[in-house]
């Protein structure tokens, strides 16, 4: 049996002391541990950016790629050998700036890739100019008087591309990030991870209400399948859907039972949850659905093809002898 | 009798929706069929359907047909076929004086001379009468009257003209009218396909009846090598390349294209024929196809992707990438007119000094040319063995011409094509240690005990780990640069085409031209003159031998369709003074302005 730190390579990890990618790093590499992966067969992929070197810290096959290019490398390698067992690690910049279009298309095409994308709302490696998720007014070295874009909001964007499987989660909760880890390895095609991390450097505290362990139970709900969705200190509170309006209710009013149950298949309600971007987030899997793998369907398409020497014999031909 | 021809160039010219392309790629199957060499040359708008009838809606398609082996598709044409005014006052120029005007009237009337500029007072079929010798048909009434009794719309009708204008065609030229009708009847279904026979058996029979026998030519037949034939477009060839490649490497080929005239037909051609062991992929851009072609080889495949002109430029960051990680690519680039969207169905060689410079850093790759439909299948091997046999990308130049031209084509026997070897996924040997010719092994994931990172940062030797040290840059940077050098033992001797080692003019030329330099520099020698041809496959490294071979002629000319580009690369390692001819029109060289062009350095010599 091999550990998480077998899966490790023999490099320094180079990230910034404090940083929340040490954390993904250990359960990343503690996921493919408890889930049996062979290191000869995991080839993890990655673009640019401080997420985007965590490929030369696991101990399998990786290639740090071009900014943003991964999904497009990624979907190569599974046109390429299907059964390998890929993995995309990518940033928020790297993600859904410079590769917003691959993010998409990988995701409607359903390439079998988990696609882990580490959101600290910010551009780490080019020393914190405010990135696609920063929030408006968000002040950073590019934007000293607060940046005035609307933010991306992955969830929904992943969910408009087709992506099959959406989930959140976070650097500080180790047991979640494995757990979410594990599950999105096991869901055939592209499963699109979201994990909050700290970029102590350039954007500490970003995600602080939803991490620390003080003010978490009452932002951050952690959602389980077919279960009622409820938060708060003692679970004092819960979801409903009054129409498409997501109501927090006190649970002193009415019981758990009544409450939202979550329903992971339901497209229109991962909807409804991926839209909540204010104090009060979901995480956890918010949606999930089968649909054929693309490098599954290219291989079954292509597989009368013709020998060469047929294709040599097709169309009009003549002999001279 | 029918006059014999050794030459016979025809030009046809019409609106981009008469079927010109089509009736002209009937008939040189037939005339290659029937054993006369053929070359030819499309030339089409860039817009899909351009206004009818104007000018610049104008499709023009011209072939040569010989009894002897010819290389390019002519000059000046003996026969135009015009099938509107537009066509017609477009080309006019190219037919040449005292040649047959076939004029398809109904093209000819007060609409279509409005549509294409012309006064009502202008008739330029009378004009055209005191220089060429003129017939004019109504092919439009021939062909109703000849499908009277059909079951077909009008419009279907209308477009059987050009079934007419192919049974004359076939008749005057002396093709097999039988043939043909099998070919028509293999090609169309049903009533379409018996109507097209009607309509090309009424222009077949209307020279007879028309007693125009006088204007019948013969090419006769030559001995074409032995083999198995078809016409083939450049790329069309480049795609039986891919599929020679996959074969002869006995590995997956990622195909992996994002559609750009005119480098789209290698991805139609290969959904198309769908070869076994070519993965045709259509990424979201570009730069995701030059990617997906990178993940492929890393994988173990051979990654392959196509563009032209603005595509090339996005696939820029994605060499870098590919030349850092040391593995294999290929990279066809059918250039166009540029920059920018340019003229993207014409021709031009002006991404040459692109290909060899156009990244970003030290990055070293080589770079090659394809010359004639004929070897581009065996270019496209060479250049996949080149990529996996030194693990590093490769650019393949075609362009907008070669694409298109079709020519016959002798298909090879599989059993005597190169062979392709892939550097072993030896585990015992570190990622990035290097062989005899600098090569590293090719470790694929899936390799048991194999695992090692790839990545764009600076590789360490050997280890392939990350390394920011000054010292090991450096080297690395010379090593990649040795590994690219030492492709040259990939390279057959250099030989001229025509002419000798040695004499008063040298012609340098790289990819399409080959078959305008060739016909120029065989008349120049036919008029005494001692002039040889030297044509360039591949343009880095360069053949060891070309500069040193080049001093051998009193003047060397550099022929090529751009501002003067593999002049200058030329010029920059020797003190030999190097000439240039250049053209950027979009319209290939004619051999007869390439003749004009050398003359003066024939006299100066
Ligand atoms: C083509 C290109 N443009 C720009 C850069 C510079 N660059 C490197 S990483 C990065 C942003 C990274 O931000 P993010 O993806 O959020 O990753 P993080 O560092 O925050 O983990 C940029 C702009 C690059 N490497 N390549
Ligand atoms: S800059 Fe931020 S994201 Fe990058 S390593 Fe440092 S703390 Fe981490
Ligand atoms: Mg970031």
């Amino acid at each position: 049996m091999m550990t998480g730190k077998d899966f490790l390579s023999d490099q320094e990890v180079r990230w910034c002391p404090g940083c929340g990618d040490y954390s993904i790093l250990k359960q990343f590499t503690e996921v493919l541990a408890l889930i049996g992966a062979d290191p000869s067969q995991t080839v993890v992929i990655s673009g640019i950016g401080c997420a985007s070197r965590l490929p030369y810290y696991v101990n399998a096959y990786g290639m740090h790629s071009l900014h943003g290019r991964a999904p497009a490398v990624a979907t190569g390698i599974k046109l390429a050998n299907p059964s390998l067992d890929v993995w995309l690690i990518t940033g928020d910049g790297d993600a859904l700036s410079i590769g917003g279009n691959h993010l998409i298309h990988a995701l409607r095409r359903n390439v079998g890739v988990p696609i882990l994308l580490f959101n600290n709302e910010i551009y780490g490696l080019t020393k914190g100019q405010y990135s696609p998720t920063s929030r408006s007014g968000a002040v950073s070295k590019s934007t000293p008087l607060g940046s005035i874009d609307h933010p991306v909001n992955p969830q929904t964007l992943a969910l408009g591309a087709g992506a099959t499987f959406l989930a959140r989660s976070m650097d500080r909760h180790p047991a979640h990030l494995r757990e979410v880890l594990a599950a999105s390895k096991a869901h055939k095609g592209s499963a699109f991870v979201e994990i909050y991390q700290n970029c102590n450097v350039f954007h500490d505290g970003a995600f602080e209400q939803f991490t620390d362990k003080k003010s978490q139970s009452d932002h951050a709900i952690f959602l389980q399948h077919g279960e009622p969705i409820t938060f708060g200190t003692n679970l004092d509170h819960g979801l409903i859907l009054e129409g498409s309006q997501v109501k927090v209710v006190p649970l002193a009013e009415r019981s758990a039972s009544e409450c939202w149950i979550h329903d992971e298949r339901d497209p229109m309600k991962a909807f409804a949850l991926a839209r909540m971007t204010e104090d009060l987030r979901p995480f956890g899997i918010l949606y999930r659905e089968d649909r054929p793998v693309f490098e599954q369907q290219v291989h079954a398409a292509h597989q009368n093809s013709r020998s060469f020497e047929e294709v040599l014999a097709m169309g009009r031909t003549w002999t001279v002898d | 009798m029918t006059k014999v021809l050794s030459h016979l160039v025809v030009l046809m010219a019409g609106d981009s929706g008469d079927g010109v392309q089509l009736l002209g790629s009937q008939l040189i199957r037939a005339a290659a069929q029937s054993g006369q060499d053929v070359r030819t040359l499309s030339d089409f708008p860039a817009e899909i359907r351009a206004p009818q009838g104007t000018i610049s809606g104008v499709s023009g398609f011209q072939f040569q047909m010989a009894s002897e082996a010819i290389f390019d598709p002519g000059d000046a044409a003996d026969v135009f076929v015009a099938f509107n005014v537009a066509g017609w006052i477009k080309h006019q120029h190219k037919l040449k004086p005292g040649g047959l005007l076939l004029a398809s009237i109904d093209g000819f009337d007060a609409r279509s001379k409005s549509t294409a500029g012309l006064e009502a007072s202008e008739n330029p079929l009378e004009e055209a009468k005191s220089n060429f010798q003129v017939l004019e048909v109504d092919f439009k009434k021939i062909t109703s009257e000849a499908l009277k009794n059909q079951s077909l719309s009008g419009r279907e009708k209308s477009r059987a003209k050009n079934m007419t204008i192919l049974g004359l065609l076939t008749w005057l030229y002396g093709q097999s009218a039988p043939a043909m009708e099998v070919d028509l009847q293999r090609q169309f279904q049903g009533d379409l396909a018996a109507a097209n026979v009607l309509a090309f058996r009424a222009g077949y029979h209307l020279g007879e009846t028309a007693e125009w026998t006088a204007f019948r030519r013969e090419v006769p037949q030559r001995k074409a090598l032995p083999g198995t034939y078809k016409t083939l477009s450049g790329s069309q060839a480049m795609a039986l390349g891919l599929a020679a490649v996959a074969r002869q490497l006995g590995r997956q080929v990622l195909y992996a294209g994002y559609p750009i005239t005119p480098a789209s037909e290698i991805l139609h051609e290969l959904a198309r024929i769908r070869p076994a062991g070519v993965l045709p992929f259509q990424a979201e851009d570009e730069i995701a196809s030059i990617t997906a072609a990178i993940g492929a080889s890393y994988a173990g495949n051979l990654g392959a992707t196509a563009s032209s002109g603005p595509g090339i430029s996005l696939k820029g960051e994605g060499m870098g990438l590919a030349v850092m990680m040391e593995l294999p690519l290929l990279i066809i680039n059918v250039q166009r007119g540029g920059p920018s969207t340019g003229l993207p169905t014409k021709m031009e060689q002006s991404d040459l000094l692109q290909a060899l410079y156009g990244r970003h850093g030290e990055a070293p790759m080589p770079v090659m040319a394809i010359k004639r439909t004929g070897e581009a299948l065996d270019d496209v091997l060479l250049a996949a063995k080149i990529a996996v046999e030194s693990m590093t990308p490769v650019m393949l130049l075609s362009d907008a011409y070669i694409a298109n031209s079709a020519e016959p084509f002798r298909l090879p026997d599989p059993e005597q094509m190169r062979r392709i070897e892939a550097p072993k996924a030896d585990i015992r040997r570190a990622p990035y240690a290097r062989d005899e010719h600098g090569v590293r092994p090719w470790i694929v994931p899936g390799t048991p005990e194999g695992m090692h990172r790839v990545g764009g940062l600076e590789t360490e030797a050997e280890t392939g780990n990350v390394s920011y040290d000054p010292k090991n840059h450096q080297s690395m940077v010379e090593q990649r640069s040795a590994k690219v050098q030492a492709v040259t033992r990939f390279y057959g001797p250099l030989s001229v085409e025509v002419g000798e080692d040695q004499g008063d003019v040298l012609i340098v030329g790289w990819g399409s031209t080959y078959g305008a330099i060739r016909t120029a520099v065989e008349s120049l020698r036919v008029q005494g003159h001692a002039v040889s041809h030297l044509h360039l496959k591949h343009l880095f490294p360069l053949h060891p031998q070309v500069i040193p071979f080049m001093t051998g002629f009193k003047q060397v000319v550099v022929a090529e369709m751009n501002e003067g580009q593999l002049v200058q690369v030329l010029r920059s390692q020797t003190q030999q003074v190097i000439h240039f001819l250049g053209k950027t029109s979009g319209q290939p060289f004619a051999s007869s302005e390439l003749q004009a062009g050398i003359i003066p350095y024939i006299s100066a010599s």
